[in-house]
Parts: C-alpha cells; sequence; structure tokens
C-alpha cells in the first residue's frame, strides 16, 4: 500500500488538516499559480480566441465582424493542399514510428553500455537533436542542392546527371522525412538508453546461462523492461509530427506546387502569411483537436497497457 | 566594471535628457534596409530634428517578411508607429476600412501635392482621400547579360512582342546557354509573368475590372490568355535546372555570375545582385542591358503594351500620428532628399523632375520607362492583398511547373479573391 492510497482513506478533513501540515499546501499555493498564470494567459485564453475567430471571415485588422459560420472549416476540408498536408503529417508519424524508433531502439542497445567510446558515439548521434531546426533546414537544402550539394556529387558519381531533389514533387517529401528521422533519432535513442541503464543487470546475466542468445535477450528481457520508456517515445514521435514545421520551411517552403505541407506549415502558409487570421484559426483548432484525441486515446489505450 | 558602471549611467542620463527635451517624437517603421538606405534616413530624420526643435524622429527596421506579419497586429496596439512602409494598393484599402489610417491631404504643405505624379499618389488614395505619399517607383525588367546573349547570336534589340523573345529563349537553348534565371522557390518572381502577360493581354483596367466582377473577374479571357503564354515559355523550360527550389537571393546572384542570359527582375536588384554574386562584383555595367516586358501581338484588349508592371512604394500614415508627422513625411520626399536618393543610386526618385541627379544609366532608362508608360501597375501580389497576392505567386509557380492549367489557375485566383 502506497502513501497516496493511504491518504485517499482518511476523511477530507483530516486529509485538508494533514496536507496543510506537511506543507503540500504550501506548496502549492507557491508553486501553481505562476505555471497555472502563464498556462491560462499564454495557451488556454489564445486557444478560446482561436476558437471564436475561426467562425469568422478575418484579415487581422480591426476586430472580426463579417461572421461566416462554419465556412471556414469547410473551406479547410474541402482543399486539396489540405489533404496532401494531413497525408503528409500522417507519413511522418508513420516514418517516426516505423523507421525512426527501430533505429533509435537498435543504435541504444548497442551503445547503452557505459564506456568513453560509446559516450563518443551517444554524443555524435544526439548532435542532430540539439542543432536548431531552422539551421538544419538550412544545412540539408545544401546537401540537397542540385548544382553543389553532396546528393549532387554522389548522383553525378552515378552518372545520373543533375538531381534536384527539393524541385521534385515526388522526391522533396522523401528529403523531408530524411531529414526529420536524422534531426530526431538520437532523442529516442537517449530515451532508451536510459531506460536499458536500468533494467536489472542479473536478469540479463540469468537469462544468459539459461542459454539465451543476444536476440532472445534484447526480445525476451531487454525490450519487456523498456516498454514504457517506448511507449512515451511513440507518444513523443506522434505528437512532434503532428507539430512538424521549421525543418520544413527552409527545405522547401512547403513547395514545389505545395506538395511538402504538414499541417502546421499550411496553417502559416494560408493563414498567416496571408492573412487568413479565420481561416488560419480554424486550421488551429482541427490541429488542436486532433492532437487532443491523439493524445488522450494514447494515454488511456498504450499509456496504461505499457504500465501494466 | 566601474567604467562600463559609469558609461551606463551616462547614457542613461543623455537618454533621459534627450527625451526631455523632446515634446515630440515620430516614429517611422520600416522594412530592413542596406546600410546606405539606412544612413540616407537618418541623415533626413537628423535634418528635419535640426530644423524642428522638440522633435525626435526615431526609424525602426524589421525584415521583410516579419514586417508583414507583425504590422496587423502592431497597428492594433498602442505601440504602431506614426509612419509606416507601404506597397500602397489593396492592403492601404484594407487598412483604411479597419481606422488605422489617417487622411493628410489637408495637412501636407501648400502645392506640395502637385510635386508628385498622380499615378503614385493614387495608389495611397482611398475614394478620393489621401492616406499617405509615394516615395519611389520600381519596374520589372529583363536584365539580360550581353555576353551570352551575344554568344547566343540574340539581338537584343530585335525583342519586341512575346514570341521574338521565345524564339530568344530557344535561340539561347540552342546554342547551350542558361536563358532565364529564376527564383522559384520564392514564388513571386515568377508572378512577374503571369501579371505582366495579364496586363499586356487585358490593359490598363484589367486588374480594376476583375476587381469589380467585370466580365468574370479573374476567371476574364486576359487571364488565362497570360498563363497560356507563360505555358508557351515554360514548355521551353527555359530556366536553370533545380529554379523552383532557388531562392530569390540565390538566383540574383547566379544571375550576376553570368549563369543565366535573362533575369526578370525590379531595377531594384541592380546593387544587391552584384553583392549576392561569387566575386562581390557581379556584372560590370557594359555587360548588362535591360530590356522592357515583351509586348504581345495579339492581346484580347489593346492599351497593355505600353503600360508597365512594377511597385510604387512609399509610406502610410496612422490615426495616432500627429500633424509633425506629416511635416516630416513631407520633409522626406521633398525634391532635395528626392534628389540625393537618385543621386546615391539608392531608388529611382518620383517626385517630379526630381531624377535628374542620377547617372545610373539603367535607373535612367527605367525613369523613363515609368514617364513613358500608358499605366503602371502595382506588383498584383501587392496590389491585391495578402491572401489573393500568395495565390497569383502559388499559381505562377503551379503554371510554371504544368502541374494546373491556365483556366484553373485564373479561377484559383478568382476564388481566393471571392473569400479575400
Amino acid at each position: 500500500m502506497t502513501l497516496a492510497d493511504a491518504d485517499r482513506r482518511l476523511p477530507a478533513s483530516a486529509r485538508w488538516r494533514r496536507a496543510v501540515s506537511n506543507g503540500r499546501i504550501t506548496a502549492v499555493l507557491i508553486l501553481l499559480p505562476p505555471a497555472l498564470i502563464l498556462f491560462t494567459l499564454f495557451v488556454t485564453l489564445p486557444l478560446g480566441e482561436s476558437a471564436w475567430f475561426s467562425f469568422f471571415n478575418w484579415n487581422g485588422y480591426g476586430t472580426p465582424s463579417d461572421f461566416v459560420g462554419t465556412s471556414n472549416y469547410e473551406r479547410i476540408l474541402g482543399h486539396s493542399i489540405f489533404h496532401t498536408a494531413v497525408g503528409n503529417t500522417l507519413k511522418i508519424v508513420a516514418v517516426s514510428l516505423l523507421v525512426q524508433m527501430p533505429l533509435a531502439l537498435f543504435l541504444a542497445l548497442l551503445i547503452h553500455r557505459k564506456t568513453p567510446t560509446n559516450a563518443v558515439f551517444r554524443l555524435v548521434f544526439f548532435l542532430p537533436y540539439i542543432l536548431a531546426e531552422v539551421a538544419a533546414g538550412l544545412i540539408w537544402s545544401f546537401v540537397f542542392d542540385g548544382n553543389y550539394g553532396v546528393t549532387a556529387s554522389i548522383a553525378q558519381g552515378f552518372g545520373l546527371g543533375e538531381v534536384f531533389i527539393l524541385s521534385n514533387p515526388d522526391w522533396a517529401f522523401m528529403a523531408i522525412m530524411t531529414v526529420i528521422v536524422w534531426k530526431y533519432f538520437g532523442f529516442h535513442m537517449m530515451i532508451y538508453i536510459a531506460a536499458l541503464q536500468s533494467v536489472p543487470q542479473d536478469q540479463i546475466e540469468a537469462a544468459r546461462i539459461e542459454g539465451a542468445s543476444r536476440l532472445q535477450v534484447v526480445r525476451y528481457v531487454q525490450v519487456p523492461h523498456i516498454r514504457p520508456a517506448i511507449a512515451v517515445s511513440a507518444f513523443f514521435a506522434i505528437i512532434g509530427a503532428l507539430q512538424v514545421f521549421d525543418v520544413i520551411i527552409p527545405l522547401t517552403n512547403g513547395g514545389p506546387s505545395n506538395q511538402t505541407h504538414t499541417i502546421v506549415t499550411y496553417l502559416y502558409t494560408f493563414g498567416l502569411t496571408r492573412l487568413n487570421i479565420g481561416f488560419g484559426s480554424a486550421v488551429g483548432v482541427i490541429l488542436f483537436v486532433g492532437a487532443v484525441t491523439v493524445a488522450v486515446f494514447y494515454q488511456r489505450i498504450f499509456m496504461k497497457r505499457a504500465e501494466a | 566594471m566601474k567604467y562600463s558602471a559609469a558609461a551606463l549611467a551616462a547614457a542613461i542620463a543623455a537618454v533621459s535628457g534627450h527625451a526631455a527635451l523632446a515634446q515630440t517624437q515620430i516614429n517611422v517603421l520600416r522594412v530592413a534596409v542596406n546600410p546606405e538606405q539606412e544612413q540616407y534616413l537618418e541623415k533626413i530624420a537628423t535634418d528635419f530634428e535640426a530644423q524642428n526643435e522638440g522633435v525626435d524622429v526615431i526609424f525602426e527596421y524589421v525584415a521583410n517578411e516579419a514586417y508583414k506579419a507583425r504590422l496587423p497586429t502592431l497597428l492594433q496596439s498602442d505601440a504602431r508607429p506614426d509612419i509606416f512602409y507601404s506597397w500602397g494598393g489593396q492592403t492601404v484599402v484594407e487598412q483604411v476600412e479597419a481606422g488605422f489610417l489617417q487622411p493628410i491631404g489637408d495637412l501636407l504643405p501648400q502645392g506640395f501635392r502637385e510635386t508628385l505624379p498622380q499615378a503614385g499618389l493614387q495608389a495611397y488614395e482611398v475614394e478620393g482621400q489621401l492616406y499617405g505619399l509615394p516615395q519611389y517607383a520600381t519596374e520589372v525588367v529583363f536584365w539580360a547579360n550581353k555576353a551570352l546573349t551575344d554568344q547566343a547570336g540574340i539581338d537584343l534589340d530585335a525583342i519586341k512582342t512575346w514570341d521574338d523573345f521565345l524564339q530568344a529563349v530557344q535561340t539561347a537553348k540552342d546554342a547551350g546557354v542558361t536563358p532565364i534565371i529564376a527564383g522559384g522557390q520564392d514564388k513571386w518572381p515568377l508572378h512577374f509573368y503571369w501579371s505582366y502577360l495579364a496586363l499586356r493581354h487585358g490593359g490598363p483596367t484589367v486588374v480594376t475590372d476583375a476587381m469589380s466582377g467585370e466580365n468574370g473577374g479573374f476567371t476574364a479571357e486576359p487571364f488565362v490568355a497570360a498563363g497560356r503564354d507563360f505555358q508557351r515559355l515554360t514548355e521551353l523550360e527555359p530556366f536553370q535546372p533545380g529554379y523552383i527550389s532557388t531562392t530569390y537571393e540565390t538566383a540574383s546572384g547566379m544571375f550576376a555570375d553570368g549563369a543565366g542570359a535573362f533575369h526578370l527582375m525590379g531595377d531594384w536588384d541592380y546593387l544587391p545582385m552584384r553583392e549576392r554574386s561569387t566575386s562581390g562584383q557581379g556584372l560590370p555595367d557594359d555587360q548588362l542591358a535591360i530590356i522592357s516586358f515583351p509586348a504581345v501581338a495579339d492581346p484580347v484588349a489593346e492599351g497593355g503594351n505600353d503600360a508597365t508592371l512594377g511597385g510604387i512604394n512609399g509610406w502610410a500614415v496612422t490615426n495616432s500620428a500627429e500633424p509633425e508627422a506629416v511635416a516630416f513625411l513631407a520633409f522626406m520626399m521633398n525634391a532635395e532628399n528626392q534628389r540625393e536618393a537618385g543621386r546615391q543610386q539608392l531608388f529611382i526618385p518620383i517626385a517630379e523632375g526630381t531624377s535628374d541627379g542620377m547617372d545610373n544609366p539603367f535607373f535612367i532608362q527605367v525613369a523613363q520607362n515609368i514617364a513613358d508608360s500608358s499605366f503602371h501597375q502595382i506588383f498584383l501580389d501587392q496590389f491585391l492583398g495578402a491572401s489573393v497576392g500568395a495565390t497569383i505567386n502559388d499559381i505562377s509557380a503551379d503554371l510554371a511547373q504544368d502541374a494546373i492549367t491556365p483556366e484553373d489557375a485564373a479561377a484559383q485566383v478568382q476564388e481566393a479573391w471571392d473569400f479575400r
């Protein structure tokens, strides 16, 4: 029985007295307001405002007055570029889950032991994550450049002629996904490394003595132990995929022909830069609802299962 | 440490002393400019302050995209500037409708209005009232690299019509010269083609007619014809490889490096393209030429072949500005300051008779073009407001890549106009 369970059995008044006496109330009174005020001012209020603006055709000047009902939402849902943006966002989710996370896990298994060499590798793999997104995007736009980029040299080496990956509607998004995997796998790898280091060594040894192969140790001992970490990392991957923005702007700016937008770059391009604030707010609301739905369901289903 | 504290104290004293003296502060917001232009503006501010005791002029500079994004919010706040940089057109109309600007016609010095051309003033007029002043006009032209056109055997003087130009593009290609350098990633460099062709096909009133919904608005024949003619060009694959992922800055540097024969861009690119070239020098003047955008042989409506496309850039005055701000604006735009800008090759002054200080042959030619023009159309991506403008940029890039038809392109612009 934990302390919290014990607390729950006490009557309300006793719980209150106990909270006051052990300083919990003081802590709440001191620590909660800053976060609560900031959260209200910069998250809750803007959210409410966005929801309100989304029912207006408003260019940001003056106060919104042209009430259009749900027509912003109808326009978004009927907009082919929005469909592409949602499709691209789902592609990023898929790549994060199916390529990035397995890659991160594989590397984490290789270098989770605390040795000097591993520390160097960890740093190297983690570096892309430290780099600012816009900087990473710019660097990769040079890499993919068809005139002097690395990919151009490689393509020429194979006699393929000039290859302008970011100009090609079919390839540009592949390039973006490559950058995203490169940028974030280190983050997931670190989560796994931390989790792998807490796997009890005696269980691994026991499995070895019983004759388990390296693969079997991974499969039956290590991975089951770090399942909560995997659940958390998958959660971050999905939410992160919904928010991808600053890598894309310097790489393609959503082009060519608006084929490489995610939901957020779509919002920025069609809402903010065009001063369609009502329209942009509606996209924001849709994104918010999507993210909350994912978060709630994920917590309910997968996180519970991972804890069990 | 002691020294820095003393310096700080001195600085505070200086600032507070200054503030105590100045009764009126004029805040001017401008899109970031190069150091020479900044110096030019600061000099004007200092001169004005010297003549008007108790007035303090403060310039603030914001990068281009950030400026456009911040302005609407800023105008609604108490921190709104008194004077801000403007491209005129529909954006001014929207700002007037929202009540952010004040009419300045009556506040200007006697006879000042007459020093500026009517076409320039029009860009800042809404329903007969003047809300700002134009400072300079720009024109979009074909910059040509004479070394390359000579090499390919292109006679620049012979390019009069769109067909001539298409022929020149083909000639360049046959000679192994990249015909045109374009910054397709930013899209607006491509929108010049569609806009110019629409203007050529539809005549001076083509845009205003479309805005008032005549002949099917933006789905009218001139706009479709513009898309068709633009695609006749893009079918020749005239641009450098990968142009759609090339930014304007890169493209402008590439042209100055001699990577292609033509570059459709405003006269403002004269100095920047040199600075962006690998050598920092760019093409020498005698290797550069400018030609006007070609005429179309079979326009849908007459009158468009003498028109020019470009900008009428200037300043708008907000509703909270003091009369001193208007006085400063008139001072900034007086003949002497305008002439000085031409002399320093900063821009082509718009005030009547002030372009005589210029000795740059390209600027002189552009000034002449604008003076001779039957109508000067402001860039469509500025003139029609942010939303419709961005749509025109989008469809221009899509047309170039053959991703949409000319009819769909025109329909998309009309849709954006309906929903603006």
